[in-house]
């Protein structure tokens, strides 16, 4: 008897430990980078690549603070959160929308409307910025202050709505069909069986959703550049971009800069990541 | 609890789009302002923003005319901005057009561009004797181009550069080689490199993963060993690839790589790596243009370094090395401030502006009496200004293909998967197929 | 008929953002185009097509195996890492939360910082792979990693090698994703099947594959279709370290796209995008079917 519980005991202690390894060696290689991000943003351009430690002896903390104010960092944070909580709202909108659609609902050409989202993800469009910027100065939607945010931001809901439609659908498609049938029976819309089961149910899938395309947006230079005229327009990777000279580089200041640029969407996905593993609340799930 | 959530949010988003749309009127297009004189000018130079920004000031307290310059960075992206906007003919009254002499021809085709040879030639070339020749012939567009340009002088050169070998003293030092001697011939360069390699020091740097840096090393040496005309003929098709004189070339590449004089991972590397490798000492020789001058002063100020030209391989033709025009920038003929923009641009050329700008950028300036104020290592740069050529300056240029079949070879050369025979032997047949399309 | 409500806004969003530059890239590679000139140059047919379809593009279905090694490996050490890791983390671990920031950060990264570190880790001369492998007294593995040459080894090696160092570099900051997804679709299976499962007595090994293993199928298949689209037309970690060199060694297809673009090849490359997408269409496509045969039985 005693010697089966000490064989169990430690088979649950190596697997324990094993598991704990693994995943600590794994977390190092991840932090590693961000480590070498901070202590370059800490070190002067003769030191960046000349001192190997990985963090200096004098660390330079007025580095963020110059690559704040030299990148005009101000205006295009502001600038870049609003693009972002723009196209995340829109996104999870219009996207949800859709998906529920597409799993639940039933009508003519459903399959190939779906398939067509679907293909969008697979065929990268060379150029395509090229054709949409001339689509959009077309309409007018280039010039001033208010339109070209408009006219990016819709383009940024695009870019992302393929991929959250099949995410989104995905996990739709899990959603038990007997309590959607008993909410219809009970006199629920359509739309209050989207707004008030759907989603709810398909929380982590939308966090999912809100990471991806959070990041894509606060990510992104090239469309903005093309399609934002004004500099007081401009994102936070505009703001970068100061420091990546056509010829110099200016390593410290740059490293600085991405290091406050990627601050917001650690914390974006710190909040989004509690709702993944929220998973199923409180008693719809049963059964 | 997470509808509340969202109410915020949206709340958020509306009051950020309202302060926000009423930003700071910063610059208004030329469209709309009708009274003031206005110049919008697009540039990629990321290091000059300040000085750029302070000229214009100063043109616009001397003239009323006011000159907003808008940075567009990394190179690519400026690129890709300049083209969108030539699609949706959106270009500003002044930009720049980055890369092959293919693309600017396009440009002017499409009309774009202003010709500006009568701007030049205007009592006597006063505006075009002006500059550094070679600045001024990429350019230009010659008579029978292959683009079916009109011929004439489409942009204004604001600096000049060239691409040479820099190396090391204090290294050179170490491995007890008089750095003080000038090395002239590829033999004394191989010597040299070897009595490094015994030293422990590494020898060539380049930014050879970019391969329009392997195209410029190579037709260095193109030009030395067969000379002008027959590279041109290479070009033309008069003249094969594998002849037994790009062969040579190739061996070169077979011998450096070989011997193990070159710093290893060369291929992979871009030229932002290579110089700061260069820049901490860890090797004796970079291949780099004169810009690297700003990037090893911020990067390491004690750098003991000096230019000379590439050794050459043969004294039947001169060395040539590649150089021009740094940065040109061109007139939209399609602006309705084309006047003022050619008057800006005259007053930039000038000495006085090219002085400063040279001065504050530690650039090389195309107006060729502005060479008093430089520094030293500059001044190495300036004088082979003479020796200078350019693919954008030969009356050909060669298909991008062939380019890419050429310096990728060069690379399988290096790593020692191909012989220099396979690789002529490779371009000869890209060229054909390029022939007959 | 209300139905359609639903899709409108997508729909719409759609055909002005996609749809439209679409039937352009379509038109285009029909024709011949440097990209600058208002008109294309020329109507060629399917000439682009014929050209591509007969080897005639340079290095063209060489770089589509090399993206497809890269999947390979994406499909393989990638998701194995991340099922692992996600189903280490579904059962509520201390520290759990950190864990799951940690693993997200390959993908926040931005590209440059990538870019400089690997290749810190990965340089001939001064890298910390070949340091750390010379301490540990391995220093006959010390390779010039991404750059090779035929004096270090056999060809197969000169061959393989980068592309291999990119595809590992590509998996180290794609397996976040993955992760997430499939803690995501670990979450949404009842705890009390595991408890049931418990309570008959099975192990570990069992419980995956009764319980775990079918209901998380559809979104296995997600991932993996996410995993062959994202890796099949990576790019940008190619340029950043070894522009696609040495010789052809990393090309994949996106940067023989850009490359055609470049060159002023448009409607060639607007070809290249539209086979290229044709091949993902099929290979997504397949996994569909043959994930819905799977679940049926």
């Amino acid at each position: 008897m005693k010697k089966k519980i000490n064989i169990y005991a430690v088979k649950k202690c190596s697997i324990a430990f094993l598991m704990h390894s693994f995943l600590i060696a794994v977390s190092a290689a991840c932090i590693f980078p961000l480590l070498w991000m901070l202590g370059t943003a800490l070190k002067t351009q003769q030191t960046v690549f000349s001192d190997s430690s990985l963090f200096p002896q004098y660390p330079h903390w007025e580095n963020f603070y110059i690559a704040w104010t030299k990148g005009h960092f101000g205006i295009y944070f502001l600038n870049s959160v609003l693009y972002t909580v723009a196209v995340v709202i829109g996104i999870v909108i219009i996207a949800s929308l859709a998906a529920y659609a597409f799993s639940r609902l039933q009508f003519p050409f459903k399959n190939f409307l779906f398939y067509m989202f679907l293909a969008a993800m697979m065929i990268p469009l060379p150029g395509s910025f090229v054709a949409l910027f001339v689509a959009l100065k077309n309409m007018h939607l280039t010039e001033g202050f208010i339109l070209p945010r408009i006219g990016y931001i819709f383009a940024m809901i695009n870019v992302g709505l393929s991929l959250s439609i099949f995410i989104l659908k995905t996990f739709f498609d899990q959603m038990p069909k007997d309590l959607e049938d008993a909410a219809r029976v009970d006199g629920c819309s359509k739309l209050g069986v989207w707004w008030h089961m759907a989603l709810p149910i398909a929380r982590p899938a939308i966090a999912v959703v809100v990471i991806y395309n959070a990041l894509n947006v606060w990510n992104e230079y090239v469309l903005a550049m093309l399609v934002l005229q004004e500099n007081s327009l401009m994102p936070l990777q505009r703001g970068l971009m100061i420091f990546r000279g056509a010829h110099m580089t200016q390593y410290p200041l740059l490293m600085a800069g991405i290091t406050i640029t990627i601050i917001p969407i650690i914390i974006t996905y710190f909040i989004m990541q509690k709702y993944i593993i929220k998973g199923i609340t409180a008693g719809a799930m049963k059964g | 609890m997470v509808f509340m959530r969202r109410c915020f949010l949206v709340l958020l988003a509306s009051s950020l789009l309202f302060i926000s749309a009423c930003g700071k009127a910063s610059d208004v297009t030329t469209t709309q302002k009708g009274l003031q004189k206005q110049i919008v000018l697009w540039h990629w130079l990321t290091d000059r923003e300040e000085v750029l920004n302070e000229l214009a000031a100063r043109y616009n307290k001397l003239t009323g005319v006011k000159v907003s310059c808008r940075l567009y960075a990394p190179s690519d992206a400026y690129s890709q901005k300049v083209m969108a906007a030539g699609q949706a003919k959106a270009l500003p009254d002044v930009y720049g057009i980055l890369g092959e002499k293919r693309i600017f021809a396009a440009f002017v085709n499409a009309g774009h561009i202003a010709d500006l040879t009568s701007y030049m030639e205007y009592n006597d070339s006063e505006w075009g004797k002006s500059f550094f020749k070679k600045a001024l012939e990429v350019n230009e567009f010659l008579a029978g181009n292959e683009y079916g340009v009109k011929p004439g002088i489409y942009g204004v050169p604001i600096d000049v550069m060239n691409i040479q070998l820099l190396y090391n003293k204090k290294l050179f030092r170490q491995a007890g080689i008089n750095p003080n001697i000038p090395l002239t011939t590829w033999e004394e360069f191989i010597a040299v490199l070897e009595q490094l390699k015994h030293s422990g020091i590494k020898g060539l740097v380049g930014g050879w993963g970019e391969t329009w840096m392997i195209d410029c090393f190579a037709h260095n040496y193109a030009f030395n060993i067969m000379g002008e005309e027959k590279v041109v003929d290479t070009i033309k098709g008069k003249v094969l690839y594998n002849d037994p004189d790009w062969v040579a070339v190739f061996r070169l590449f077979d011998e450096l790589a070989r011997k193990q004089l070159l710093v290893s991972g060369i291929v992979t590397m871009g030229n932002k790596t290579a110089e700061q490798l260069f820049a901490n000492e860890k090797c004796a020789f970079a291949f780099n243009g004169f810009w690297c001058v700003n990037v090893y002063e911020d990067m390491n100020p004690d750098l003991e370094y000096a230019a000379m030209l590439p050794p050459r391989v043969s004294d039947k033709y001169p060395m040539v090395i590649w150089g021009g025009a740094g940065s040109s920038f061109m007139v939209n003929d399609n602006s309705r401030s084309k006047e003022e923009a050619i008057n800006f641009l005259k007053w930039l050329t000038q000495k006085a502006q090219q002085t400063f700008l040279s001065k504050q950028t530690r650039s090389l300036p195309s107006n060729k009496d502005s060479l008093e104020y430089i520094s030293p290592i500059l001044t190495q740069f300036a004088d082979d200004m003479d020796v200078v050529s350019h693919p954008n300056i030969l009356p050909v240029q060669e298909n991008p293909k062939v380019l890419e079949a050429l310096t990728k070879g060069i690379q399988a050369i290096i790593i020692g998967v191909k012989t220099p025979e396979e690789i002529a032997n490779e371009v000869c047949t890209i060229k054909a197929k390029v022939m007959n399309e | 008929m209300v139905n359609y409500l639903f899709i409108l806004p997508a729909v719409l969003i759609f055909s002005l953002f996609y749809i439209y530059p679409f039937t352009k890239v379509v038109h285009l590679s029909l024709s011949q185009w440097d990209g600058i000139a208002f008109k294309p140059a020329a109507f060629v047919g399917l000439a682009h097509f014929k050209n591509i379809l007969s080897g005639n593009a340079t290095q063209w279905w060489v770089s589509m195996a090399q993206a497809g090694y890269i999947t390979f490996w994406a499909l393989t050490l990638q998701n194995l890492l991340a099922l692992l890791l996600a189903l280490a983390c579904d059962k509520a671990i201390k520290a759990g939360a950190v864990y799951r920031v940690i693993f997200f950060i390959p993908p926040i990264l931005s590209e440059v910082v990538v870019g400089l570190v690997w290749w810190w880790i990965y340089d001939g001369n001064w890298g910390l792979l070949n340091q750390w492998l010379t301490n540990i007294g391995f220093g006959h593995f010390a390779h010039n990693w991404l750059s090779p040459s035929l004096e270090e080894g056999s060809r197969f090696l000169v061959r393989a090698l980068p592309l291999t160092c990119v595809a590992i570099v590509h998996c180290w900051k794609g397996f976040g994703w993955a992760f997430i997804i499939l803690l995501a679709g670990l979450q949404n299976i009842p705890r009390d099947l595991y408890e049931a499962a418990k309570v008959d007595g099975a192990d570990p090994w069992q419980v995956f594959w009764k319980v775990t293993f079918p209901i998380l199928i559809p979104v296995i298949v997600l991932v993996v279709i996410l995993t062959i689209l994202a890796s099949m037309q990576s790019f940008v970690l190619i340029l950043a370290m070894t522009n696609g060199g040495p010789y052809y060694y990393t090309e994949v297809p996106v940067t023989r796209i850009l490359d055609s673009m470049k060159n002023g090849y448009f409607g060639f490359a607007c070809a290249q995008s539209v086979i290229f997408g044709l091949i993902l269409l099929g290979l997504s496509f397949s996994q569909l079917k043959i994930s819905k045969q799977v679940h049926r039985t």
